[in-house]
């Protein structure tokens, strides 16, 4: 990892007074957008696995044709998956932040720390919180997800610090850390799970495994409980057979069909209500119900659910062939919301912008995607599929996942399959 | 007296000296990366003839990892001991290599594989003709695979879904090194998993909608992929 705050890395300031010494870039900033005058300019919002991935790929392969600036409010970025590992002492804090340095000294991308707060689709330009604008002939949104307000009754962004939801990792993941290690002796830890659809579909369950993982050894009486809305979750029975395997009897599951979907929490007692009975925990980890990022709704380009539906073949959005949309936020069809997925659908989002902006060749996409959980020391697991685009959605092709039963050799040799793969990921996202 | 020292050679011998091909089979856990003996190349990885008495990334036309580069400029050199420590766990002796080896656990077979290579070190090498690393045979391939030309603009395109896993630095961390490998050993590898003759869950799936040409198309881009920073 490099500097957290990356020398080359412009921050706004910097950026506007670069661009104010320019004459054509000043009304750039204030007019719309006029292509075939200068470089085109992408706006790239949200610096997770898909908007990393996407200002360094047209930054990287356009060679300087086109003009990349990146809209990220944090300098230092956590990576969502890992966090879990984080959480079960197999990573330390500092290995999953990266920066944006890089990307602006290898690859020229102009890296904004800010949020934006607007877009005027009409004029083409994104307003950021700092008070500037910037214009775009492309715009590309990767804001992950936001919380739907009431989606767990009594819980909303206010009451974080006392429930924490750990599902943007950060102060939240520390946050959840410091409450799991501060446990009574047989304490309870809850987990409220989110209902479909939610990032990471096995990361609750990866998270109970490292919670199970660090009680088991500071705190072997304690007890974990998972309030679930859904009947079925996501390699369910690999996580069931190592949570006998591993943590006999400290784990419980609500289902459904016990009142898991009626759930309303408490968060100044510290009490979660299942189907109108009351239980004191200890710590509560709720996980609410999601959308797409905040400034997708913003740019009016999200449905009744929350989500932004895109073109499978370029990941533009549905209504309007100027903005993309990838990862978390997109509503494309199969592919599950996985900084995996966003990091494929970057590159064959980058590849059309590059071909729409500069007339660079354009293959058919290839989207894929592999999510590796860890259930206990060198006990990993992975589903993963491959996808093509047709007219409808991103459609699934084929597909593989661990089975039960395997030999603890190929277990350990999946768990070490992951921390390359999250080398490979990070440096394709931030190098 | 006697007799308990005849007793104590016995498995010895029995470990030793009566199995002479155990080295050699041994060996056929590097074989598809490494070739020793008369005529041996660079493949996936250097060639092992003279390793022994070597400094470790010292060849210079092989394409090592800056990690063993730095590690033989620091004094690293390949004997029995180090070469056992190297097989024993190849990251615990040199993190970040591109050897994609889970590591050799037992010490007998480490010493029986160390002591048949050996023999194509020093003055009286061993003149065994290399054997290749792969060949389209062994998977049942038709040979006419190695003769398409890839086209590298296409592989660097196609190169996006490989790189999610596989570090463009060379490092083989859990997941192997594809970067500068020849294009033989490339095209046969992803070829057997497409048709399902190397065993990979992940590897089948990508390689098993690839085409022929796209197969040559990857292998010619990461043949040439330089090594980012």
């Amino acid at each position: 990892m490099s500097e957290p705050n990356g020398k080359s890395g412009l921050n706004r300031r910097h950026f506007l007074a670069s661009a104010a010494a320019a004459t054509t870039a000043v009304s750039a900033l204030s007019a719309p957008a006029v292509l075939a005058q200068g470089r085109p300019r992408v706006v790239v919002v949200g610096g997770g696995a898909g908007g990393a991935t996407a200002a360094r790929y047209i930054a990287k392969d356009s060679e300087g044709a086109i003009d990349v600036t990146l809209v990220e409010p944090s300098r230092a970025y956590y990576t969502c998956f890992f966090s879990n590992l984080y959480i079960g002492g197999f990573r330390e804090y500092a290995s999953i932040g990266h920066s944006y340095g890089d990307l602006a000294a290898n690859h020229g991308v102009n890296v904004v720390h800010d949020w934006a707060v607007s877009v005027d689709r009409d004029a083409r330009s994104v307003g950021l919180a700092g008070g500037g604008s910037l214009a775009y002939d492309r715009l590309i949104l990767s804001p992950g997800i936001d919380f739907r307000d009431g989606s767990v009754p009594g819980w909303d962004l206010s009451q974080q610090n006392r429930m924490p939801h750990a599902y943007k990792a950060g102060s939240q993941t520390q946050l959840l850390k410091a409450q799991i290690e501060a446990m009574p002796e047989g304490g309870t830890y809850c987990m409220v799970a989110p209902s479909n659809p939610f990032r990471c579909p096995p990361g609750p369950y990866e998270r109970i495994s490292m919670v199970a993982h660090v009680l088991k050894q500071s705190n072997p009486t304690a007890k974990i409980i998972i309030v679930d809305p859904k009947e079925k979750f996501s390699k369910q029975g690999l996580f069931q057979e190592g949570w006998q395997r591993h943590y006999p009897g400290m784990i419980e599951r609500i289902g459904p069909d016990f009142g898991g979907d009626k759930v309303e929490v408490r968060p100044d007692s510290m009490e979660v209500v299942v189907d109108g009975e009351a239980m004191k925990v200890d710590v509560c980890n709720v996980i609410p119900g999601q959308q797409a990022g905040r400034i997708a709704a913003i740019a009016g380009i999200t449905n009744e659910a929350g989500w932004a539906p895109i073109v499978p073949h370029t990941m533009q959005s549905r209504s309007d062939e100027n903005i993309h949309v990838l990862g978390d936020a997109s509503q494309q069809g199969d592919m599950p919301k996985s900084g995996f997925s966003a990091n494929s659908q970057a590159k064959s989002c980058a590849m059309a912008v590059r071909g729409a902006l500069t007339g660079s060749s354009t293959f058919p996409p290839r989207y894929s995607n592999t999510c590796w959980s860890l259930i206990g020391t060198d006990d990993g697991v992975k589903v993963g599929a491959s996808y093509e685009a047709t007219d409808e959605k991103i459609a699934k092709v084929d597909g593989f996942i661990s089975q039960t039963g395997e030999s603890a050799e190929l277990r350990k040799a999946t768990y070490e399959e992951s921390i390359g793969w999250y080398a490979a990921i990070t440096g394709d996202m931030f190098s | 007296m006697l007799a308990a020292a005849f007793l104590l050679v016995l498995p010895a011998i029995g470990a030793w000296g009566d199995d002479a091909g155990r080295g050699k089979t041994l060996f056929g856990q590097c074989k598809r990366c490494h070739q020793v003996g008369s005529g041996a190349e660079h493949r996936i990885g250097p060639h092992l003839n003279d390793v022994f008495g070597r400094a470790a990334g010292a060849l210079a036309d092989f394409r090592y990892s800056q990690p063993m580069r730095e590690a033989g400029a620091g004094g690293l050199v390949w004997n029995e001991e180090t070469l056992d420590a190297f097989l024993t766990e190849p990251p615990a002796l040199v993190p970040r290599s591109r050897m994609s080896f889970e590591g050799m656990e037992g010490a007998d077979d480490r010493a029986e594989l160390l002591a048949w290579l050996r023999g194509f070190s020093g003055a009286h090498t061993d003149s065994s003709p290399a054997e290749p690393t792969a060949t389209p045979e062994e998977y049942g391939l038709d040979p006419q695979i190695l003769t398409i030309q890839g086209d590298p603009e296409y592989g660097a395109y196609l190169a996006g879904e490989c790189t999610t896993c596989h570090q463009v630095d060379g490092a083989a961390e859990g997941i192997p090194s594809i970067t500068g490998w020849p294009l033989d050993d490339f095209v046969i590898a992803l070829q057997a998993y497409r048709h399902g003759k190397r065993v990979h869950p992940v590897m089948q799936m990508v390689a098993g909608r690839l085409s022929d040409e796209e197969i040559a198309a990857l292998a010619a881009h990461f043949h040439k992929a330089e090594d980012d920073p």
